[in-house]
């Protein structure tokens, strides 16, 4: 029986999938909604199967409109023949991401047609230290942009005693949490929720293989508003789980006794910093809290907690599934595994590229991503969300990795890398960094609460200035303090996206000068 | 008279709280090596170590926040700059406080805060007591390069509260206010509101703070660095220039301040850190409410009078004395020697209680003395030295700290005793559970992050029968902490008593119909008593103002030995004492049968010691107590009295009664600050000194003796000792004292607790809860710890015996009454002072159903009647009571509130019972007469 697989992911719902859908099912065609492939430049990407596993041929960019004349064909332009042969998908290793795309994502049946449970099932067979040691071995870090190491934060969490929550009575209910940050706030990031959209079963089965492996009873999944898509099959994938057993009490008929609910944020960005995530959850201003403690040792609530983001957690299942020592054999020096990309901003194929890191920058934008969409040259490519440092066109060779990108004064983040091309203004891009931080800080600590409006305040005098080396000199300072004086990263990294620019591209930041030299010319011409 | 006290006033602040852990570490601070327990900030370390590293939301009253970024410290082996507040010590952890790298970050910080404040400094009414000022200084900061920017230099004042103002245009968004707000006092009136550059402090939501939820407890005052919350006496006076550390003359709490003077002008009342009962904190009484003593009502001068119908005549204290004395001797002369007698105040220091009770017992050779605290808590007294073998509470106020169920009966911490109420909060904010016995749903029911796990919400006069219900739960269920009983009670009274209670008579189930209360309730409530590790109990006037008074107080030390809940941290049966020195005034002696520390006037040796040491003949024979008094002066026996700072013809119960017997006497002499309702009745009066102006000592609900010191000369000229004295010496009796400081060792020659307390010693320690003695040179926080002072644990059988006030059909509501926050007992302060703006009369509370059945809605005025008297209020629909019961308070005298309650009373120690009078109510058109 022909099978059509039409994506309900977001970013083809918001060019029409829905509609491609309909259309299809008005024919009288079987239509299975799944993820989005991650090719993002070519959706809606229909594809369609003999059955339904087998392999499926594509067509790109389709529209309802399309189907008026008939089913798909071979012959059309569009069409891109066996999918999973594209190169863009062929040269990618799909640990975290090896089901979306492919299966109906709240379809348990299909979750486990496709190796689903494995991970869990194999790590209800350890004991809880073994599971920790596994994840350890296998070296996976911090997807979120810190990159600590998940194994010692899960060992942390192990060691700690369940308690009450702060504030109840020494016999009440003793505790301990996974929270899944799911607060996916990076400009040119989304992996987070293609995942939660695509393979909701995985976050889920990563939590519970956290659970089982920390000894924690109840998880959390902080999901930002602005994904209602992800919230929605969340939740119908916390319903099936539950039904199916994959949830609750005695999971898998084991003793591990495992829940999940889903907390939604309310639209700000700092709440996607740990501990400011944690004051939301208990209901508080989404503020930053001081470390220490540490959420594994005093989290939500006050009881030991695991906060690991949704690409971390979602690692863990086909970890377990496969063996920690495949996972750990890719990758080079402390970064283990695979990343997943985001290629966007200006570039010609942007979208989802989940390899081992090591890959270079150059490699994701023209390889794949194919350059800049606009065409023109490339001048920067920012990495890791709006506080990452800029890569110019001729650093682009460095390994996409945490160590060789820190040793170029930049950072993975979340794995964002959002191309800029020539018409770009970088004092733009400074003053916007300011900006951004000036609209999302907690206003809890002074250097991020006042000096963000200083910075555009000082940007604006520098690029004002006929004597910018005071403005210039402050601004340095003033990031300085904000660097080394914020209490969380948001204050912390601001500076970088700023200093990248003034250090990389300084001549954009020399508009007085450029008015005067071209005002002498003219005095000259006269 | 007084020799002047220097006292050192700790003004360090350690920037973070004490950490608890009993093991240290050693840290490196600056290369200089300190010992502190695990736990403790860098930044406290660093304090102790003698360096101040710069702060600004930091302070050690408060949980460590990290938002200033001032205290930023290097740390040997860790990248960053860790905030010093936020960091623990670790074991041979370097630390450096000032590298040129900081000092350039804290420029750096400094420069941003100064870059979105007035630059008014020397106009500024914080000038000279500003933390941004002396930060500013501390870092450095020579120039501000930013040009004007945005900036909060327009945002608004707020001056809605009487006492300070809010401006906004000076606040630095540390949150010192809003974790004052919450952490200390535990209102959570205040919030930072938006977030970023917009942050700023919101009473409630974005309301005036007269409007919000704020209590006006001066925390956030207190904590703020800067001009932004602000005492309006400093705006309008200037920054004080000397101190003196002193105690509150309020309720039982006995917080110690700092009062802050301007040569001789009060500009501020600070609550003292090192406050043994209340380490820092207040309330709006102490803090703000104190204006009174300057209040234009004060009396300064004499007055006498021939009769109460003529003119009060200002006179020299010496014809005062006269005038006084010669009626005395009149009256004794011709009505035999006890015809006099005399009522101590429980709001005079110690001192001069003690020289008042001596005065009666030594001059007037008579035992006709009684207080004040008769009328309150003088089943405490009796119920506790039955049972345990002392008249006072068993636990110091931080006991609280350690205790797993907290059992409030009868009490209303949060209106009544504020400062504890907050204490208290904040360990049922850390998960202590807790139990509230009280007909009304008092503030702890359900506040904020705080809610009981049981509320017994007894019918008025039913305390008993749910306390013996409890007992008998914990009794047949087998909860009974046997080995406690064995090894530290009276095991034959034990025995008589768990016969008793196991009656089926003192059953939940057969209680529950008389009581109001659910027997599933009282079950629920028993176990969580009784299955705890530390469970206290603490309870107020609403157990003691009963016809059971007595039995209730031993009722609950039944419960608290039966469970072993008594001699230890965080357990134990402890009053909350109503006036400032209640506990004070009942330990000098002013019970009619009992010298000072307790002692019978009929024990020989007692006696012998006092008459040895007075050099005078006592009387063997208890004198008379106040309603006996009353009595006589009615039949003619009893024609005079010295009435010391107490107002029986407003606050004793049946005024009708008390008005008659005033009136049958021949000479009334009233030592009080204002005229009031018993100097009506006066033929003398004594002007009396505030509490700013004495010298001696308070001993609060804790057994805490906390000194009072003289922050201002006294407005008469002559502290209230002296002219006590000056009239026993026209009796022909000579008290010599050449200051209070000898008074103080004259007690502690004649008593046994007050051994070895003298005022050097509470001048050194600050202060000491009694016994102190050679046993216990410290003095004892908590009681009975090894042994009970009587030797043996007394169980006493309290069988339940229903009040005679009844609900009728004439009268079937029950009144009960009790307190508000922002007044005082009968009002004689608070009511001069601006506190009226939370209370400008006495309202009673009504249930809708019995409300509507009489026509009264919200608002209305209503007449209260009883069978004693009636009086006319306004009504307020609460659901806080349940049907069948009103409440109100008796803080305004035209309320007359006690014109209504009966002459009902403790059948042991005749407390009155104030808590049960039936009553009906009627509206009524008419409007409350002033008087």
């Amino acid at each position: 029986m022909t099978v059509w697989f039409v994506p309900r992911d977001a970013a083809a719902l918001s060019v029409g999938a829905d509609a491609v859908a309909a259309a299809l099912e008005a024919r009288g065609e079987h239509v299975v909604r799944t993820g989005s492939r991650g090719l993002l430049w070519l959706e809606p990407l229909v594809e369609r199967a003999d059955s339904r596993d087998g392999t499926r041929v594509g067509w790109s960019n389709v529209q309802a409109g399309d189907l008026s004349e008939g089913v798909l064909s071979e012959a059309a332009a569009n069409f891109l023949g066996i999918v999973e042969e594209l190169d863009y998908l062929a040269c990618q290793n799909r640990w975290i991401y090896e089901r979306v795309g492919i299966i109906d994502p709240v379809d348990p049946d299909d979750y486990v047609s496709h190796g689903g449970m494995a991970g869990l099932q194999r790590a209800l067979e350890m004991s809880p230290m073994s599971v920790v040691q596994a994840v350890t071995e296998s070296g996976l870090r911090g997807r979120g942009g810190a990159g600590f190491p998940t194994g010692i934060k899960w060992q942390t969490v192990a060691e700690q005693a369940p308690v009450p929550h702060k504030g109840d009575p020494v016999d009440a209910p003793r505790h301990k949490y996974i929270c899944v940050n799911a607060d996916e706030g990076d400009s040119g990031t989304f992996a987070d929720r293609m995942l939660m959209e695509g393979d909701p079963f995985c976050l889920l089965e990563g939590m519970a293989i956290a659970a089982h492996a920390v000894g924690a009873d109840r998880g959390m999944i902080y999901l930002r508003s602005e994904y209602p898509a992800a919230i929605a099959v969340m939740s119908d994938a916390i319903e099936k789980a539950r039904a199916r057993g994959w949830l609750g009490e005695s999971i898998l008929g084991s003793s591990c006794n495992f829940d999940v609910t889903i907390r939604v944020g309310a639209g700000s960005y700092v709440c996607g910093e740990e501990t400011a995530m944690l004051e939301s959850l208990e209901g508080r201003r989404g503020t930053v809290r001081a470390k220490p403690p540490l959420p594994a040792i005093e989290g939500l609530f006050g009881t030991p907690t695991v906060i690991n983001n949704v690409l971390t957690i979602a690692s863990v299942p086909s970890i377990l599934a496969r063996g920690p020592e495949a996972y750990a054999e890719l990758g080079q020096e402390r970064s283990r595994g695979t990343q997943v990309f985001q290629l966007a901003g200006n570039i010609a194929r942007g979208g989802i590229v989940e390899v081992a890191f090591g890959i270079s920058a150059h490699e994701l934008i023209f390889g794949l991503g194919q350059g800049t969409k606009s065409g023109k040259p490339l001048k920067a490519v920012q990495v890791g969300g709006p506080l990452g440092a800029y890569l110019t066109a001729d650093a682009l060779q460095v390994p996409m990795a945490y160590e060789s990108l820190a040793a170029e004064g930049a950072m993975l983040g979340h794995g964002g890398l959002v191309v800029f091309d020539d018409s770009v203004d970088m004092a733009e891009q400074a003053r916007f960094a300011m900006e951004f931080c000036v609209e999302e800080s907690c206003g809890k600590c002074t250097p991020c609460r006042i000096g963000a409006v200083r910075g555009v305040e000082v940007i604006d005098d520098l690029l004002a200035s006929d004597a910018p080396e005071n403005a210039e000199q402050l601004l340095r300072d003033l990031c300085d303090v904000m660097t080394q004086g914020s209490l969380c990263a948001m204050g912390g990294l601001t500076p970088q996206p700023v200093l990248s620019a003034l250090d990389q591209f300084p001549e954009d930041f020399k508009r007085v000068a450029v008015r005067v030299d071209v005002a002498a010319q003219g005095v000259v011409h006269e | 008279m007084n020799k002047p006290i220097e006292i050192a006033i700790e003004d360090l602040d350690l920037g973070t709280p004490a950490a608890l852990s009993e093991s240290t570490v050693t840290v490196h601070i600056d290369g200089k090596a300190v010992d502190v327990p695990a736990g403790t900030s860098i930044m406290r370390a660093a304090s102790l170590a003698g360096t101040q590293i710069p702060k600004l939301c930091a302070t050690d009253s408060l949980d460590a926040h990290g938002s200033c970024r001032l205290c930023l410290v290097e740390v040997e082996g860790r990248k960053g700059t860790p905030a010093s507040c936020t960091t623990p010590c670790q074991e041979g952890m370097s630390v450096k406080t000032q590298t040129p790298r900081l000092d350039k970050l804290r420029k750096g910080v400094m420069e941003l805060y100064i870059s979105d404040h007035p630059l008014d400094c020397l106009t500024c009414s914080a000038n000279g007591d500003c933390e941004l000022q002396d930060m500013a200084g501390v870092v450095g900061l020579r120039s501000v390069r930013y040009e004007e920017g945005s900036n909060h230099l327009d945002a608004g004042k707020d001056n809605s509260n009487p006492y300070f103002s809010f401006d906004a245009s000076k606040c630095i968004v540390c949150s010192r206010c809003v974790r004052a707000c919450s952490e200390v006092q535990g209102t959570f009136a205040l919030t930072i509101a938006a977030r970023g550059f917009e942050s700023k402090v919101s009473p409630s939501e974005e309301n005036a703070f007269l409007d919000s939820e704020c209590v006006s407890c001066g925390a956030c005052v207190q904590a703020c660095p800067t001009a932004t919350l602000q005492e309006k006496q400093v705006i309008d006076l200037g920054v004080p220039t000397r101190k003196v550390k002193t105690t509150c003359a309020y309720c039982g709490v006995g917080c110690s301040f700092v009062a802050e003077l301007r040569g001789d002008e009060l500009v501020r009342m600070v609550p003292d850190k090192q406050g043994g009962a209340n380490a820092g904190h207040s309330c709006v009484k102490g803090r703000f409410a104190w204006g009174y003593a300057t209040h234009s009502d004060r009396i300064t001068r004499p007055m006498v009078r021939e009769t109460t119908d003529s003119e009060w005549r200002e006179v020299e204290w010496p014809e005062a004395i006269a005038f006084a004395a010669d009626r005395f001797k009149a009256i004794q002369q011709k009505h035999g020697i006890d015809a006099l007698g005399g009522i101590t105040s429980s709001r005079c220091t110690n001192e001069e209680v003690y020289v008042v009770q001596k005065m009666v017992r030594a001059s007037l050779q008579t035992n006709n003395v009684d207080t004040c605290a008769r009328v309150c808590h003088s089943p405490t007294g009796y119920g506790l030295k039955q049972t345990f073998g002392t008249s006072a509470g068993t636990q110091d106020f931080a006991s609280v700290q350690q205790a797993d169920v907290i059992m409030v009966i009868g009490a209303n911490p949060t209106d009544a005793h504020p400062v504890f109420g907050s204490r208290m909060k904040r360990r049922l904010r850390e998960g202590a559970k807790l139990i509230v016995i009280d007909p009304r749903s008092i503030d702890l029911v359900k506040s904020p992050h705080i809610k009981a796990t049981s509320h017994l919400q007894l019918q008025p006069g039913t305390n008993v029968a749910v306390v013996n219900a409890l007992a008998h739960v914990i009794a047949t269920e087998g909860w009974i902490d046997e080995a406690f009983v064995q090894e530290r009670c009276d095991v034959a009274s034990f025995n008589a008593w768990r016969r008793f209670i196991s009656l089926p008579e003192n059953s939940p189930e057969n209680l529950a119909e008389i009581s109001g209360v659910a027997a599933e309730t009282i079950r629920e409530a028993a176990a969580t008593y009784a299955k705890a590790g530390n469970s206290a109990i603490y309870y107020g006037l609403g157990v003691t103002e009963h016809s059971q008074g007595s039995t209730m107080v031993m009722a609950m030390a039944n419960l608290a030995m039966a469970t072993g809940n008594i001699g230890r941290d965080g357990v134990g049966i402890n009053p909350l004492r109503g006036q400032n020195n209640v506990q004070g005034a009942c330990d000098m002696g002013s019970f009619p049968h009992e010298f000072s520390g307790y002692r019978h006037v009929s024990d020989e040796t007692a006696r012998e010691q006092f008459t040895a040491l007075w050099g005078v003949d006592l009387r063997e024979e208890p004198g008379m107590r106040i309603p006996n008094m009353l009595d006589a002066a009615i039949s003619g026996n009893f024609r005079g009295m010295y009435i010391q700072g107490e107002d029986i013809a407003q606050s004793d119960p049946n005024s009708q009664h008390v008005a008659a017997a005033l009136s049958a006497m021949d000479c009334v002499v009233v030592q009080d600050l204002f005229l009031n309702e018993t100097s009506k009745f006066a033929h003398v009066f004594l002007p009396g000194t505030s509490f700013l102006e004495k010298d001696g000592t308070f001993t609060n609900a804790e057994r805490r003796i906390n000194r009072v010191r003289p922050v201002v000369p006294p407005a008469s000229g002559l502290a209230e000792w002296e002219v006590t004295c000056a009239l026993s010496e026209a009796m022909g009796y000579t008290m010599d004292y050449a200051n209070a400081s000898e008074i103080m060792d004259e007690i502690a020659a004649l008593t046994p607790t007050f051994a070895g307390v003298s005022f050097d010693l509470l001048d050194e320690r600050g202060s000491i809860q009694w016994p102190c003695n050679e046993q216990a040179p410290e003095g004892t926080p908590i009681m009975h710890a090894q042994r009970f002072v009587r030797g043996e644990g007394q169980f006493v059988t309290t069988p339940y015996v229903p009040t005679d006030e009844r609900s009728t059909r004439k009268f079937p509501l029950l009144l009960t009454t009790g307190r508000i926050l922002s007044q005082y007992n009968v009002g004689a302060q608070t009511r001069r002072t601006d506190n009226t703006v939370w209370h400008a009369e006495d309202i009673l509370e009504i249930h809708e159903a019995d409300a509507e059945l009489r026509g009264v809605a919200d608002g209305d005025w209503i007449e209260v009647a009883s069978r004693a008297g009636s009086t006319r209020m306004r009504a307020h629909i609460s659901d806080d009571i349940p049907a069948g019961v009103v409440y109100t308070t008796f803080h305004h005298p035209v309320s007359g509130t006690n014109v209504i309650t009966t002459d009902n009373s403790d059948w042991a120690t005749n407390c009155p019972e104030y808590k049960v009078t039936a009553v009906e109510i009627r509206p009524s058109s008419a409007i409350a007469v002033g008087m």
